[in-house]
């Protein structure tokens, strides 16, 4: 493995930038890392090396004409395969969009282009982002590094796995439930989850329109944060864009490292702990809390009681949404077509199509989001999940009147072994009992590594009220800065 | 079922009709409702689209603000209240035509609510309930090859997304109870006065030929007498102002055969063929459908400033029928005439001609006579015709002043229409003079007498009303350049009856 990998993405834009080494030659290490695990590990559905070295030396160009490069600039990056992105197969890990090669770039993967930053590939994904450890993607699922028989978390599992594998010092994930703070966690990595309206959606294949959010992976909280600010920023082509500027995370990260948290309240919240999660992972978590207290933070303790009504609701908005979203795969424009046989009516095309390119997991939801949505129970499922999600927005409300920040775990386990899981759904659903509420309430949360259970990464997450993304960034950096930083292991051959 | 045609009369001494009418107006806007593309009709298929309006993944809307604003101004013209505060919903069903399998519309939170239309009908005035005003997209086309033309039977299907995002306004009235014998003509009176206040807004194009308003009409019937309402029907493909009269008369006629023969009318959506003026059952649907509404996550509410809105009600044109008031006195016609020259939509066109020295009587016999019936064969609007309102007062100047003939005018409106040139220039260069030469129509009618013996033998003989067909090869003659008349007395007085 070249060294070239382990850097963080803040040194790799510094070599590159000083001429110290040429984004050329870190993005043929990735490449070279790729070829390496990527077998095992199993992070990329497409790799685009030609891409992804034209647009390195495309930096190297810049740099040789004198021109000025973004702070990022000659980073590599994995993109999650929700993402669009021009020219490059966008599958959205389904076999309905199988060999899909969009006309057009999301606004995130313009921004990401445009700063610099070398998309590497597109990463494995559950399909249409509906799960919580990749073993619903239609091409199999990707391995945690720490343990190539667990699964790395999901949906962005792909993405989190590249950067704790070393095939990518950055990734774009998306977060519709959890899917990429929980990822994060499991593979003892950054992630975060912008508030909602932060980050375009332009060009992000919609789950649940209302919840979903893109976000940045890295192996630092620094990393994290300046890709952050490459893709955040209003975008006139997304409606529920907030037209306002980036909150000034990669300041915060670089502040919170350098300082303690003292005259900062930290609220503990009770509903998410106790009954259901693992010892090893409260064990961890309690510490990250003694760390946070000796770092200066007064520790309060909040309640937020309809929390535990977030994961019925969840299950219904999030299904109703994906029920209409996932409509227009229907054969008749791109992607999939089953059964055109010259006999079948358009409709038996159409359901023979979806039929045979949906999962199971995808045809469940769309299941219970139709029931949800039907004449006559709208009001009791989808009315009623809608007034659940006002109540939890309260109880954050109330909570922050008590602490600037809330923690939890990020997870109630740690990664789990592939198979476990995936014939239970209420058995995987429960993977996002912490991570639901901040999605319910559109607010930003934080994911950083804090220890280890049986070996197996833990994640604490660090939430802050609406458009306070910064003070994530900042709590995450002082405790990254005050607690061992995690060994990754290396993938076992 | 039963066959037997009714007679509208029978129909309407046992029944009372309820009528009730949805228009979806396509918006003139330059672009789509959630996208920049063009909205031009016509353009070869599929290259007005975007990956919005195709709905391809990851495309999101952005909605039309300039579509906004001209639906509450329909809103305002229809004395409706406004919303302070709506959303988008989302209408879920699966046709091809539709680029995301679902309908971006407004379902129980529409931008406008609770308004009316006075239409006039003969001396009466109706007033019809406006129920709601709500903004959606419009969906792509689809066209549907071979022998059948419709979907089932077709060898395949193609179809055009150009439409598909085009700015939609659907209008739907309350049920109008209690026009009786003159519920066709309601529905037609309706629809031809909001067409005309769309057109005053400058909203829409509104040709109903090209589908940019399109009308679904309601209709039940219920027995004289009773309290009941009667299930209803909803007609579609009604295309033409005629068509939406001859609608609502052919499905009361249809319902009352049918109540008559002890039977139900059964909820449906039928459609109306302009070629038999009878309506078909559409394609039955095996179950209800079920939209699934539900309010749309990717666009933020419409909460329009009350200020801005009031604005928006300050800067209303002239409506219809305040003009067609103003109108009506200063050309000083009878509110029949108005009525008539306002459903022809040519009440601007007469008071221009007007404007430009024409008797009203002159214009107005013009406009909703030779005139609307060159536009009808064109299947164009009067006002669409290639000539102006000064032109077809010059017209009426040079008949008066008895240079053209009745017959030589209509023949110099052919010749603008054709050459687009001005009256003046096709005059002079067709030579379209009547023909005042006496000698010459001497010479000719001494010819026609000649070659009719029979003919001029009836007439010396006292039967002045046989001339006809000598006059007639007069006129063909001299290319229909003399006048009828002064021939008619030339070739009395050369059979030697009368002068």
């Amino acid at each position: 493995m070249s060294d070239l990998v382990r850097l963080t993405a803040t040194e790799i834009a510094g070599k590159v930038t000083s001429g110290e080494v040429s984004a050329v030659e870190v993005t043929q290490a990735h490449l070279d890392r790729i070829g390496e695990v990527d077998g095992r590990v199993h992070a990329f559905l497409h790799v685009d090396a030609d891409g992804a070295l034209a647009a390195a030396r495309a930096v190297d160009a810049k740099r040789a004409a004198g021109q000025p490069l973004g702070p990022l600039a000659g980073v590599p990056l994995a993109m999650k395969d929700v993402v669009v992105t021009e020219g490059l197969p966008t599958t959205a890990g389904s076999k309905i969009l199988q060999g899909w090669v969009p006309p057009f770039d999301a606004t995130i993967t313009r921004r990401i282009k445009d700063a610099g930053v070398v998309i590497l590939g597109k990463t494995n994904m559950d399909e249409f982002a509906m799960g919580s450890s990749t073993e619903n993607s239609a091409y199999g699922p990707s391995h945690n590094p720490w343990d190539l028989d667990r699964i790395p978390g999901g949906s962005s599992g792909g993405s989190s796995a590249a950067v704790a594998a070393f095939e990518a010092p950055l990734a774009i994930g998306t977060d519709t439930g959890g899917s990429i703070r929980q990822p994060a966690a499991v593979t003892g990595i950054v992630g975060h989850k912008p508030t909602y309206g932060g980050v375009s959606r332009y060009g992000l294949i919609a789950f649940s329109s209302s919840l979903d959010q893109a976000g940045p992976f890295g192996r630092t909280v620094l990393d994290t944060a300046l890709l952050h600010e490459v893709i955040g920023g209003y975008d006139p082509a997304d409606s529920t864009s907030i037209p306002q500027p980036v909150p000034p995370v990669a300041a915060a990260a670089r502040a919170g490292a350098g300082s303690d948290l003292a005259g900062l309240r930290v609220g503990v919240v009770r509903d998410l702990g106790g009954e259901g999660y693992q010892a090893g992972v409260l064990a961890a978590f309690d510490d990250a809390v003694a760390t946070l207290r000796k770092l200066g933070a007064e520790i309060v303790e909040v309640s937020c009681p309809h929390f535990q009504y977030a994961l019925p609701a969840y299950y219904l908005i999030a299904p109703s949404e994906c029920s209409s979203n996932l409509a227009r795969f229907d054969s008749v424009r791109y992607g999939l077509r089953v059964g055109d046989d010259g006999v079948n009516a358009l409709e038996d095309v159409m359901s023979l199509t979806r039929e045979a390119g949906f999962g199971a997991e995808v045809k469940r939801r769309i299941m219970i989001g139709s029931y949800a949505l039907s004449s006559g129970y709208y009001d009791a499922y989808y009315g009623q999940a809608q007034k659940v999600r006002t109540l939890i927005s309260r109880d954050f409300a109330a909570a922050f009147d008590q602490a600037d920040v809330l923690v939890s775990p990020t997870s109630p386990f740690v990664a789990f072994p592939i198979g476990e899981r995936i014939a239970d759904p209420m058995a995987m659903y429960i993977n996002d009992l912490c991570t639901l509420p901040a999605s319910l309430a559109g607010t930003p949360a934080l994911s950083v590594p804090c220890g280890l259970s049986e070996n197996l990464p833990v994640g604490l997450q660090i939430m802050a009220p609406a458009l306070a993304d910064d003070r994530c960034y900042r709590v995450g950096a002082a405790f990254e800065a005050a607690v061992e930083p995690l060994s990754i292991p290396e993938v076992a051959k | 079922m039963s066959t037997a045609t009714l007679a509208f009369e029978d129909v309407i001494a046992r029944y009372e009709p309820v009528i009730g009418l949805e228009t979806h107006v396509e918006l003139g806007t330059v672009s789509k409702m959630f996208c920049g593309c063009p909205t031009t009709f016509g353009a070869e298929p599929n290259t007005q689209t975007c990956p919005v309006c195709l709905g391809l993944p990851g495309s999101l809307p952005v909605a039309n603000a300039k579509a906004i604003e001209s639906t509450i101004r329909i809103g305002l013209a229809l004395n409706c209240s406004i919303a302070s505060w709506c959303r988008f919903a989302r209408k879920n069903y699966f046709y091809p035509d539709m680029p995301k399998n679902f309908q971006t519309s407004q379902y129980d939170e529409p931008l406008c609510v609770e308004g009316y239309l006075d239409v006039a009908v003969g001396e009466s005035t109706v007033r019809v309930g406006i129920e709601r005003v709500h903004l959606e997209e419009d969906t792509g086309k689809n066209t549907h090859v071979g022998t059948s033309g419709r979907i089932h039977g077709a060898d395949y299907s193609l179809v055009d997304y150009n439409r598909a995002g085009i700015p939609l306004v659907e209008i739907v009235t309350k049920p109008v109870p209690g026009t009786g014998a003159l519920a066709p003509e309601v529905a037609r009176a309706y629809v031809a006065e909001l067409r005309e206040i769309l057109r005053t807004l400058g909203v829409s194009d509104v040709r109903m030929e090209q589908g940019s308003l399109r009308c679904d009409v309601n209709t039940s019937l219920s027995p004289a007498g009773s309290r009941r309402w009667g299930t209803r029907t909803e007609t579609k493909n009604v295309n033409s102002l005629r068509s939406v009269e001859r609608a609502v008369r052919s499905e009361m006629v249809r319902q009352a055969a049918v109540l008559d023969g002890g039977d139900r009318v059964i909820q449906e959506t039928r459609h109306f063929s302009e070629t038999t003026g009878d309506t078909r059952p559409g394609r039955s649907k095996e179950e209800a459908t079920d939209y699934r509404y539900f309010p749309e996550p990717d666009l933020v509410p419409l909460a329009p400033d009350p200020s801005w809105v009031e604005q928006l009600r300050r800067e209303l044109p002239e409506l219809p029928a305040a003009r067609r008031a103003r109108l009506q006195e200063s050309l000083g016609v009878s509110a029949e005439d108005m009525v008539q020259m306002s459903n022809a939509g040519v009440v601007d066109l007469v008071g221009e001609t007007v404007d430009a020295g024409a008797p009203v009587g002159e214009a107005r016999n013009w406009w909703l006579g030779y005139l609307a019936q060159r536009a009808n064969e064109r299947e164009a609007e009067p006002g669409d015709l290639a000539i102006a309102p000064a032109q077809v007062a010059r017209l009426v100047a040079l008949v008066a002043e008895g240079s053209l003939t009745t017959a030589l005018a209509r023949q110099a409106v052919d010749a603008v229409l054709e050459t687009g040139q001005d009256v003046d220039a096709v005059i002079a260069e067709r030579g379209l003079r009547v023909v005042s030469d006496t000698g010459a129509l001497e010479r000719a009618a001494d010819d026609a007498i000649a070659a009719n013996p029979g003919v001029a033998d009836k007439v010396r003989g006292g039967k002045t009303a046989a001339v006809g067909p000598l006059v007639g090869a007069v006129m063909k003659a001299t290319r229909g350049q003399a006048d009828a008349a002064a021939v008619r007395a030339i070739l009395l007085r050369r059979l030697g009856v009368e002068g």
